[in-house]
């Protein structure tokens, strides 16, 4: 069993990283670090793809003339660029979602923030939202540089 | 009495068909509205106790939510973590290369490859050759993520200058550094076709550069330069141009109708059809994307 666990550390490891992940995401109640979390989730499955697609012995798969050479799988390589762009988009969505958030609770907390939103405190602040949004808008169409 | 009588003399001045009786009788009634005072005050502080208890109920009901919440959540990533584990021990060994992964699609993407594409990365000819609309639309899906960034972050009115402030030593590390990374960032896309890299990690580097610009420079200076809208509008020149080229599969596609993309020497610098400039479309994309980010993400919240 442990010679498997050995064996197999990478697959265990990209595992550990998805569950670090997931409870950060569950269980932190600091939205920064709920996004952290998401980004750990996210480097624990590439780590998985990367390990699935290595052989033993290959090389990075970039031909050079002449040499007979063994390579490691390609595709997940494609699968994991892929993967990164999509994760750096959302993060920074989310970070951005998360600056909104905290312009209008100026908390972190999701637990505040949920118990501001439920118990109806924000209605004052959404008027002033409201009242605010328009002058802003005007602001940028005067300005059409 | 008297004090009654006063008012009732005042009073039969506008009535003059009330008698003292009635009068009396209203001025006795009229102390009895007194205590319906009261009771609109008790009916006030029940509504506030009431909205307490509500409060509190409500209170009680989120604590109960969070408990269950951080229960549930304990339970779920324990049987995830169990089944993943499961799930790892009995995977195909790692590194054997009669995994099943390695099958006759890898074969051929490793074979005819350089055939088929030109290029001797086998990667960058997988993703901007074979794959090249997946790539596209990841481009697109950095394109889309800028957008919705500028339009939540916006802010009522410009921010005045750089909150970074400008240091003597980073200026002059920056000057030696930009040129220097920048170079590297475009090294690396005009080779991706040829050695590790391409366009996401050299328009990475390049972006770097930007960012570390934005610091030696100031906000003001450099968007002198590079304003949102014409970063925002040589992005989606980028992407048009990616669309434009990328279509020729359509025309050439599986039934090799006339004409096709010559292929070049390999290992040759202009080689390999359409992937240099593709590289190039995704480079200036992904760079753009980070300076956007950090200029954005960078204006200090008031």
């Amino acid at each position: 069993m442990l010679d498997l666990i050995i064996h197999q550390r990478l697959y265990i490891g990209s595992i550990a990283l998805f569950i670090l992940g997931l409870g950060t995401l569950f269980l932190h109640p600091n939205l920064i670090k709920k996004i952290i979390g998401l980004n750990l989730m996210d480097t624990g499955s590439f780590l998985f793809l990367a390990a699935m697609g290595y052989m033993e012995g290959g090389q990075a798969p970039i031909l050079e003339e002449g040499a007979e050479q063994v390579f490691i799988n390609p595709v997940p390589g494609g699968l994991v660029l892929t993967g990164i762009v999509v994760a750096v988009s959302s993060t920074a969505l989310f970070l951005s979602l998360t600056c909104r958030l905290y312009r209008r609770y100026h908390s972190l907390n999701l637990d505040d923030i949920l118990m501001r939103m439920w118990s109806g405190e924000d209605k004052v602040e959404q008027e002033e939202d409201q009242e605010s949004n328009p002058v802003s808008e005007q602001e940028e169409n005067e300005e059409p540089k | 009495m008297l004090e009654d009588y006063e008012a009732y003399l005042k009073y039969v001045a506008d009535h003059p068909k009330v008698s003292f009786e009635d009068f009396r009788k209203k001025r006795e009634k009229k102390p009895r509205q007194a205590p319906s005072v009261v009771e609109e005050y008790d009916e006030s502080e029940e509504d506030a106790a009431m909205e307490a208890e509500w409060n509190e109920g409500h209170i009680h009901r989120m604590k109960m939510w969070q408990r269950s919440y951080a229960v549930l959540s304990v339970l779920v990533s324990a049987v995830v973590l169990v089944f993943f584990f499961q799930v790892s021990i009995q995977l195909p060994p790692f590194g054997d290369p009669t995994n099943p992964d390695l099958n006759e699609v890898t074969e051929r993407y490793i074979e005819k490859g350089l055939e088929e594409t030109g290029a001797t990365n086998i990667v960058a000819g997988l993703i901007l050759d074979y794959r090249a609309f997946d790539t596209f639309g990841e481009s697109t899906v950095l394109f889309a993520a800028t957008m919705s960034v500028i339009l939540l972050l916006r802010r009522p009115r410009p921010v005045k200058d750089s909150p970074i402030p400008r240091d003597r030593i980073l200026q002059m590390v920056g000057l030696v550094m930009i040129p220097a990374v920048m170079m590297f960032g475009i090294y690396v896309v005009l080779n991706g076709h040829l050695s590790p890299g391409g366009g996401f990690s050299g328009g990475t580097v390049m972006g770097c550069g930007l960012i570390l610009a934005y610091m030696v420079m100031g906000r003001s200076r450099l968007e002198h330069y590079l304003t949102p809208n014409r970063l925002t509008g040589v992005t989606v020149a980028c992407l048009c141009t990616y669309g434009v080229l990328k279509g020729y599969s359509f025309i050439t596609g599986a039934n090799h109708i006339g004409w096709e993309v010559p292929k070049g020497k390999p290992g040759a610098i202009f080689s390999s059809g359409f992937i240099l400039p593709l590289n190039i479309c995704v480079g200036i994309i992904v760079a753009c994307t980070m300076y956007t980010f950090f200029s954005l993400f960078s204006e200090r919240e008031d």
